[in-house]
């Protein structure tokens, strides 16, 4: 046993840590699955414009509306008679962009104030957590709308509202967490050893929070993007005629007897991203884990 | 006496919560002579590790308070250094190896990047090269393959994580270590292995020691000069010599030893004692031993017990009252 592991050992020894987190990253089949498929997503969000006109996702033909799929129109057209293909593939942009964006803000934000929270206790701590109450006390629907009512809908205060709608989750998973590894022996050697705050944050608590971390960001992107939708629903999306996936499927609220491809392929574009991006996650806090390494 | 590298003096410490106040350390002195080791023995709860916490200001910012006291480090008083002072003393100038190697390391990094972390912590500007090489040093040093550093620490077995924590403490080569129960975690023929090499460390580097333990055999094998802890205090403190074959002995330290204390009966534990230690939260007003006491007086129960010296030894107990030579009263924190 002991002999198998010093020779692991020896093999591996000029690796990085990255490169060795990457290579366990790969041994995991699903996360390997799950990376293939979002660069397929991004890279068909990113070339858009290439795939199909822009044109075909907004201008309105009536005599062509509600059509089944069909060579001209694959994913066929909405009550407005707009191609649905084109309009996935320009408003996952929007949707993915909103979504990514908001979950790192919200992640970094509340991980942050959850780490600060945690760690120093005390004052600091109950200054943080009651703050936080008052945000807690108005349910994340009602607050985002307030803020996009304010504000006006548009890209940046969408991604304020939620921001400001998911960062608290963070703020509390992070700082149990922290409370939990604070209190471990090898952050008091660390600090007997002569560590700063920081150093020990950085270093010893923060990446041993990580796991939990990860797997709560990538859930909540694909959250956010059903959270887009009920806000679209509310008319409180990105301002229409922009594709956005969140406003399609809310389009075809109406018409889901008669053409279910309107609900059908919105909702596939929604859960295969967010199938990727959790694949992606669970892969990532097993590579994490040097015990599960094999 | 020579020099000293660490003199606590009149210590007092508390923990306190919303319910209670803990009163864990109570007036205590000790002394620690350069490249000497002293060895703080005592039961469960009698404030070891609160003292030990309390000379590298560690004891919880919450709740840990020291009411009383000075300690001095070669000269300066550590307890009014403000947070960046103290944090070149620590793991620079004084180490701490705790007792359990099991959670002592950082699971999610490799053993080599934690013992290097040690290294860049007081020698910024060193180049990778020679962290690198610093790091072989230090695994060799204590008995491991320097190829094993990009190992986790789940992959080392208990002995060796120890070997590992104590490489990482003596990594910045400080002159004093402080080693809070370091083997009491560990299977008995580990134990030995661990502690021959502690010893070895200390002799070729020349470093004081401040060694906490239950195990007299460690203390026997390994200290200088020895303390005994009760209940926050120090109850009886001298050389090896004075507490392993002098005559007169504290009623707590016999107790610890069985009747005979004996230096050939090395690796013996502590004894038990019938009855408990006093709550921390209610001493009682005379002496702290009187409850568990067979030679309690009147007197023990009413007035608490000066500290008297006989030269390197001294006792704190009524039936040495003006008994030993130089009788000399300490009169400072003793409350009547
Ligand atoms: N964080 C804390 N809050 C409140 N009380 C504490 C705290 N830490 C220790 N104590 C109390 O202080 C007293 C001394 O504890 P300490 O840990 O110093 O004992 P010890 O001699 O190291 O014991 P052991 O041999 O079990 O390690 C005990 O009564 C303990 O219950
Ligand atoms: S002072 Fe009295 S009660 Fe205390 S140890 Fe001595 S004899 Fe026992
Ligand atoms: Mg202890």
């Amino acid at each position: 046993m002991d002999n198998v592991m010093r020779n692991s050992g020896i093999s591996f020894k000029k690796q990085s840590q990255t490169k060795e987190i990457w290579r366990r990253f790969k041994k995991s089949k699903g996360a390997v699955i799950g990376l293939v498929m979002l660069v397929i997503i991004l890279m068909i969000l990113l070339f858009a414009d290439f795939i199909a006109p822009y044109t075909a996702a907004t201008k309105q033909n009536l005599a062509n509306k509600l059509q089944g799929p069909s060579l001209a129109h694959l994913f066929g057209t909405d009550s407005y008679g707009r191609d649905v293909f084109a309009r996935i593939v320009h408003g996952g942009r929007t949707s993915i962009l909103i979504a990514i964006l908001s979950t790192i803000s919200s992640c970094i934000i509340g991980s942050a104030l959850g780490a600060i929270a945690g760690y120093f206790g005390g004052k600091i701590d109950s200054i943080i957590m009651r703050s936080l109450d008052i945000f807690m006390s108005v349910p994340d629907i009602l607050f985002t709308m307030a803020v996009v009512f304010a504000l006006g809908a548009n890209f940046v205060n969408l991604l304020v509202a939620l921001t400001l709608a998911y960062f608290t989750n963070y703020v509390r998973l992070v700082r149990s967490q922290v409370l939990n590894l604070a209190e471990l022996d090898y952050v008091e050697a660390a600090r007997a050893g002569g560590a700063s705050s920081a150093r020990i944050i950085a270093s010893h608590i923060l990446p041993n929070a990580m796991g939990v971390i990860i797997v709560n960001t990538t859930l909540n992107v694909s959250k956010i993007i059903l959270y887009e939708s009920t806000l679209s629903f509310l008319g409180l999306g990105m301002p229409p005629p922009a594709p956005e996936w969140g406003l399609m499927l809310s389009e075809a609220r109406e018409f889901m007897r008669t053409s279910p491809h309107l609900l059908f392929f919105p909702a596939m574009a929604i859960v295969l991203t967010a199938c990727s991006v959790n694949l992606i996650g669970d892969g990532l806090r097993d590579a994490l884990d040097p015990h599960l390494k094999s | 006496m020579n020099e000293l590298i660490l003199d606590i003096d009149d210590l007092s410490v508390i923990y306190k919560t919303d319910l209670e106040t803990v009163k864990a350390v109570n007036g205590i002195n000790l002394k620690i002579g350069k490249g000497k080791t002293l060895g703080l023995v005592g039961e469960t709860g009698a404030g070891k590790t609160t003292t030990a916490l309390s000379i590298l200001k560690l004891l919880p910012e919450n709740t840990g308070k020291v009411t009383s006291g000075n300690v001095k480090f070669e000269g300066t008083n550590l307890l009014e250094m403000n947070e960046h002072e103290i944090r070149e003393i620590r793991g620079g100038q004084i180490a701490m190896v705790f007792q359990d190697p099991m959670t002592s390391l950082n699971p999610v990094m490799t053993v080599g990047d934690q013992i290097a972390e040690a290294i860049i912590m007081h020698n910024e500007g060193l180049s990778k090269g020679e962290i690198e090489k610093r790091i072989d040093e230090k695994l060799t040093m204590v008995g491991i393959l320097p190829s094993r550093k990009t190992e986790y620490p789940h992959q080392f077995s208990g002995g060796m994580k120890q070997r590992v924590v104590i490489a990482m403490a003596l990594a910045c080569e400080p002159k004093l270590l402080i080693a809070d129960e370091p083997t009491t975690a560990l299977d008995v023929t580990i134990q030995a292995q661990v502690l021959m090499m502690i010893k070895e460390l200390r002799n070729r580097l020349g470093t004081s020691m401040l060694m906490i333990t239950h195990d007299l055999g460690v203390v026997a094998k390994i200290c200088d000069d020895v303390a005994v802890m009760y209940a926050g205090e120090i109850v009886e403190a001298g050389t090896v010599h004075d507490i392993f074959l002098g005559e007169d002995h504290h009623p707590y330290t016999e107790g610890l030893f069985g009747s005979i204390p004996n230096l050939s009966s090395r690796t013996k534990r502590l004894n038990s004692i019938p009855g408990l230690m006093p709550d921390p939260t209610n001493l009682p007003e005379g002496c702290i031993f009187a409850p568990r006491c067979k030679y309690c007086m009147d007197i023990c129960i009413r007035v608490h017990p000066n500290t008297v010296f006989d030269e390197t030894h001294s006792l704190k107990c009524h039936l040495f009252d003006g008994k030993l030579r130089r009788d000399k009263q300490e009169g400072k924190s003793e409350k009547q």
